[in-house]
């Protein structure tokens, strides 16, 4: 299941609804929150933006492949757009499996690609009242090579 | 007519969402960026100062690409979700 949202997620309603068959062994899900301070400055607010349409068809292709690198029983992706404050939970991933490698390996794949290719854009309000742009970062962009050898 | 979209910090400086051009303006992505360039004075500075990825159809393009009436193309700064 994919969904780009202005809600909130409940955690137990999305584990629940991905252990639903017998033939599951183990659940991975990832979630991420809106952090209080950002390259050395207080933020208070986030504002989400993303290219509707386009991120919905990218996300399925990440998951694509990742089902042709691990065995996937079943997947969420959830990623919250719109205005979001400190400790708002911002995204969540999780992947239901037979085996937990397969399970750790999948989640963390989608989210280092959902950080570099999928189109989400952040916009901070700093606690002095500016805005800014976040950038792109090099490290995350990094991560992805681990997957590519 | 080609469907240009801009998203985040470059639709905010160059006060755009969404235009529509020509599509003998933009044979290809190529043309179609050059376009774009001389659209309103400060547009060039604004869009070559800055990474900037592009999009054709909501997928992705690292080069260009050859372009069709009814394409949608898309210009926006290095992702930052998740």
């Amino acid at each position: 299941m994919i969904s780009v949202q202005e809600l909130d997620f409940n955690q137990q309603v999305e584990y629940d609804r991905l252990k639903s068959t017998t033939k599951i062994g183990a659940i991975v899900t990832f979630t991420g929150l809106v952090r209080d301070i950002n390259e050395g400055q207080g933020v208070s607010d986030l504002a989400l933006e993303h290219y509707p349409g386009m991120t919905e068809k990218c996300l399925q292709d990440i998951v694509q492949q990742a089902q042709q690198r691990w065995n996937i029983i079943d997947f969420t992706i959830i990623h919250r757009v719109g205005q979001l404050t400190i400790s708002d939970q911002i995204v969540f991933v999780g992947i239901a499996s037979q085996h937990r490698g397969d399970a750790f390996a999948a989640c963390e794949f989608i989210m280092d690609y959902l950080k570099t290719q999928a189109p989400f854009w952040k916009k901070e309000t700093m606690a002095n009242g500016e805005t800014k742009w976040v950038d792109a970062r090099e490290h995350d962009q990094h991560a992805l090579t681990k997957w590519q050898s | 007519m080609i469907k240009v979209l801009f998203f985040a910090k470059l639709s905010e400086q160059l006060g755009v969402r969404e235009l529509q051009v020509d599509a003998k303006n933009a044979e290809d992505t190529k043309q179609l960026f050059t376009h774009l360039l001389n659209h309103k004075t400060e547009w060039a500075s604004i869009l070559t100062s800055q990474p900037c990825l592009k999009a054709v159809n909501q997928a992705m393009v690292a080069n260009d690409v050859p372009l069709k009436d009814g394409d949608e193309v898309a210009y926006f700064p290095p992702v930052t979700g998740g």
